[in-house]
């Protein structure tokens, strides 16, 4: 137990250390490497729930995909360092505010949670023990039968980010030859021979 | 939920150890290496030659195209795992569920096989 | 583990609207991509899932939650979700023959309306946090889409982009709101939610219930969360602006109104006050700011936040004349944002489009018809008897006043007396100014619109009893 507890505080303390740093650092490539230490950290913090996919989910989306995304943005970007420091301390004070009134609201929630304790057995659809059924295996139970409707939406949600990604950035350039397998293979000595009676001395024109 | 935690141990131990090792690889050279340090050796070096312009250019917006399409079949696939996890509780229902799932973001396919977002030219 | 019994075919009965559309949406998608010129086929195809599922809307039987708590069909999902069919089919309809002249159409627009209408549909019949924010992103996703639909102006990507992002930051916002109402109450169904809450909310729900609202009002667009709007109306294409004047709109007040009457019907005072906070911010915001407006389109978004403003007035009064009125408002304001943009569409010069007013001058004399139905919806939308704007805002404010709300009536009004102001400087410049050279003539569906919006507005002393009747048994389920 002492372990776990352990545990939890060297993740809490670098995923808040790795958010600051996040803000704070100067190149916003090491904004994106600290980004990715605090989505790793987070997974830590799933894990000692005891919620397992969501955990190594949070791996493999996150780390794997979402931070490459931000890594090419960013990189697509022509930032220009200086400017973007610009303005930091004129916003601090709200940034500030805002960031202090999120705090009060999670001290209220967990404050509340000590408060109202009752509040976890009323949940619609407890977690099973772990020692009978795994974290997966109980998503996997309720998220396609259940939770049939929310699932096919998203899908549909995933279908127009498609659509949305293909329609805003899809280019073609002009006049790019494509190799095309089926017309090479269709090709037979009658299309692709031409037998030409050459006279002497005149050549083909 | 001990057990769960018990189970993730020899992870945190590899990581552990590769740490030690990683830092002390580079931590090493830092101590032991003979430095001597001139503005010859500082400087960039590009094939040879002095570098051109600054490393940071605009990438093309198809790389992005590429990644986000990358993000929606990742999170697909994602959900295959607790289905495939659980697949022996569920049934036919459960079974004919992900099938229209998998359908619907299969016609996302088709879309953009056919739209050409996967051709690089 | 017991076996979860796969939807029952009165539960797929209930969603069947839902399914004509997403069925449609994939067969849409197929046709467009194989097909050489499919944009037509795609268009009429839209156009008649719309018309479908608006049929099927009226035609299945009402039902109670399915799909495990997660959607309704009541009364008042009925009447919004054929009000937001109604407004999407139109605005399709407008889009189609605009586009036609304009020849930049592409296929996917007409599935991005689909999706987006899907999403609404969802959001109106959600009866769960989970089932509101699905449809909620489903729906602000194909709308930041089209926003930047026209991606190679640059105006049109930046309404996408501030769309998008302060579309997140208000999503952000909801979901942190939901995850403390999950938090406090264990539940995500608004009965369930509405039992747990029984009268008295803690510190923590009521934190929850305000980060809700706030996204919300973000959606709908209310002060002080409207600071997108002038923006994303002016530089969206202008068939997406009154695609997005109308539909979502509706859709998100129908959420707005469910969330604070169902889950959250017994602590009304606690969130009356922000309401009536909203309401006058987006009543005084939407009168003064319009004042300075040269852009057509940016009027019309002040002219939306003013609206919605007082739309929410009749929401303060927190009782089911209220609810009745913002849902008579809501109807009313439908029909008179699609006339006016039908009249946008149609400010066409021969050498393109135009959006500053000034162009609208001395139109009585080069276009009297289009002049005169326009100039009657203007003396609407300011809410001059015995036009439809009036009878909205009559409705609305007696509901107010009946709730005691004296100070925010007197506001309203006030406000639309200021509000008046914009209207008739624009009927004023229509009608008595030296002409600016005339716009081309309006091509048959717009006419169309045009006339229907007229008629409705001009007759609505006519139907007054009808609607009203028909939002009194939608608004009747709440209370």
């Amino acid at each position: 137990m002492t372990l776990t507890g352990l545990f939890f505080y060297l993740f809490s303390a670098v995923l808040v250390a790795s958010g600051l740093m996040v803000i704070a650092a100067r190149q916003p490539v090491h904004s994106v490497l600290f980004l990715i230490l605090g989505f790793v950290n987070a997974a830590g913090l799933f894990m000692l729930l005891g919620a397992e996919f969501l955990a190594l989910i949070l791996v493999v989306v996150y780390v794997g995909a979402v931070a490459v995304l931000f890594l090419f943005v960013v990189m697509m970007l022509d930032i220009d360092f200086a400017e973007l420091r610009q303005g930091f301390l004129n916003y601090l004070p709200v940034g500030a505010l805002v960031g202090v009134v999120i705090l009060v609201e999670l001290l209220v929630v967990v404050g509340g949670r000590a408060i109202a304790p009752e509040v976890v057995e009323s949940v619609p659809v407890p977690i099973p023990d772990h020692d009978d059924v795994s974290n997966t295996e109980a998503i996997g139970q309720l998220l396609y039968t259940r939770y049939l409707f929310y699932f096919q939406a998203a899908g549909l949600i995933l279908l127009v980010a498609m659509v949305g990604a293909i329609v805003l950035t899809l280019r073609h350039k002009e006049g790019v030859k494509r190799q095309s397998a089926a017309v090479q293979i269709a090709r037979n000595p009658a299309t692709a021979i031409e037998v030409r009676k050459v006279e002497p001395g005149k050549g083909l024109s | 939920m001990e057990a769960l935690l018990e189970s993730y141990l020899p992870l945190v131990v590899f990581i552990g150890v590769a740490l030690v090792i990683g830092l002390a690889l580079l931590i090493a050279p830092f101590i032991v290496a003979y430095k001597n340090p001139d503005p010859e050796k500082l400087s960039a070096y590009e094939c040879g030659f002095a570098p051109f312009d600054d490393a940071r250019m605009k990438f093309d917006i198809r790389f992005y195209l590429v990644a986000i399409l990358f993000i929606i079949f990742d999170l697909e696939v994602a959900f295959l795992f607790p289905w495939a996890v659980s697949f022996g509780d569920l049934g036919w229902f459960g079974f004919w569920s992900m099938m229209i799932f998998l359908g619907v973001l299969t016609i996302g396919f088709v879309y953009e096989w056919k739209k050409g977002a996967l051709e690089w030219d | 583990m017991n076996q979860i019994l796969p939807p029952t075919s009165d539960e797929l009965l209930a969603i069947l609207p839902e399914l004509i559309l997403a069925g449609g949406i994939l067969v849409a998608m197929v046709l467009g991509v194989f097909l050489r010129r499919p944009i037509a086929l795609v268009n009429g195809l839209s156009w008649l899932l719309l018309t479908a599922a608006a049929v099927a809307v009226l035609t299945i039987p009402l039902s109670g939650p399915v799909f495990h708590g997660a959607l309704v069909l009541d009364p008042f999902a009925r009447f919004m979700k054929v009000a937001v069919l109604i407004g999407s089919a139109v605005a399709l309809a407008m889009a189609w023959s605009h586009g036609r002249q304009q020849r930049t159409q592409q296929f996917e627009f007409p599935v991005l309306i689909l999706t987006a209408t899907l999403g609404m549909m969802v959001m109106i019949s959600a009866h769960d946090l989970i089932a509101l924010y699905i449809g909620l992103e489903l729906q602000s996703l194909s709308l930041y889409v089209l926003a930047a639909f026209n991606r190679d102006s640059v105006k049109s990507t930046e309404a996408g982009i501030k769309y998008f992002i302060l579309g997140a930051l208000s999503s952000g916002m909801l979901l942190y709101g939901i995850s403390m109402v999950y938090g406090f109450t264990g539940q995500t169904s608004f009965p369930a939610v509405a039992e747990a809450v029984a009268g008295d909310a803690s510190i923590g729900l009521i934190f929850g219930l305000v980060f809700l609202l706030i996204g919300l009002a973000f959606k709908i667009a209310a002060v002080p969360f409207h600071m997108w709007t002038p923006d994303v109306y002016q530089g969206a294409p202008t068939p997406v602006t009154a695609f997005f004047a109308a539909a979502p709109k509706l859709a998100a007040m129908a959420l707005f109104v469910r969330v604070v009457t169902e889950p959250f019907g017994s602590v009304t005072a606690d969130w009356q006050q922000i309401v009536t906070f909203i309401a006058i911010g987006s009543m005084v915001l939407g009168a003064f700011a319009a004042i300075g407006q040269t852009n057509i389109k940016r009027l019309m978004a002040y002219s939306s936040i003013g609206h919605v403003g007082f739309a929410l007035v009749g929401l303060a009064a927190g009782t089911e004349e209220g609810v009745q009125g913002v849902l008579v408002y809501l109807v009313i304001y439908l029909a008179m944002t699609l006339g006016v943009f039908a009249c946008i569409l149609a400010m066409r010069k021969p050498d393109g489009m135009v959006e500053d007013i000034g162009s609208l001058a001395g139109i009585s004399r080069t276009n009297p018809v289009m002049a005169f139905i326009l100039a009657m919806l203007l003396f609407s939308l300011a809410g001059i008897p015995p036009l439809a704007g009036f009878f909205a805002k009559f409705y609305v404010f007696r509901a107010a006043i009946e709730a005691d709300l004296f100070v925010l009536a007197v506001i309203g009004v006030l406000a639309s007396v200021v509000g008046a102001f914009y209207y008739l400087r624009i009927i004023k410049l229509m009608y008595f100014d030296e002409p600016a050279g005339g716009f081309e003539p309006m091509p048959g569906t717009l006419r169309l619109v045009l006339g229907a919006s007229g008629a409705f507005t001009i007759a609505f002393i006519l139907f007054a009893g009808p609607v009203g009747e028909l939002a009194s048994t939608a608004a009747g389920g709440f209370f």
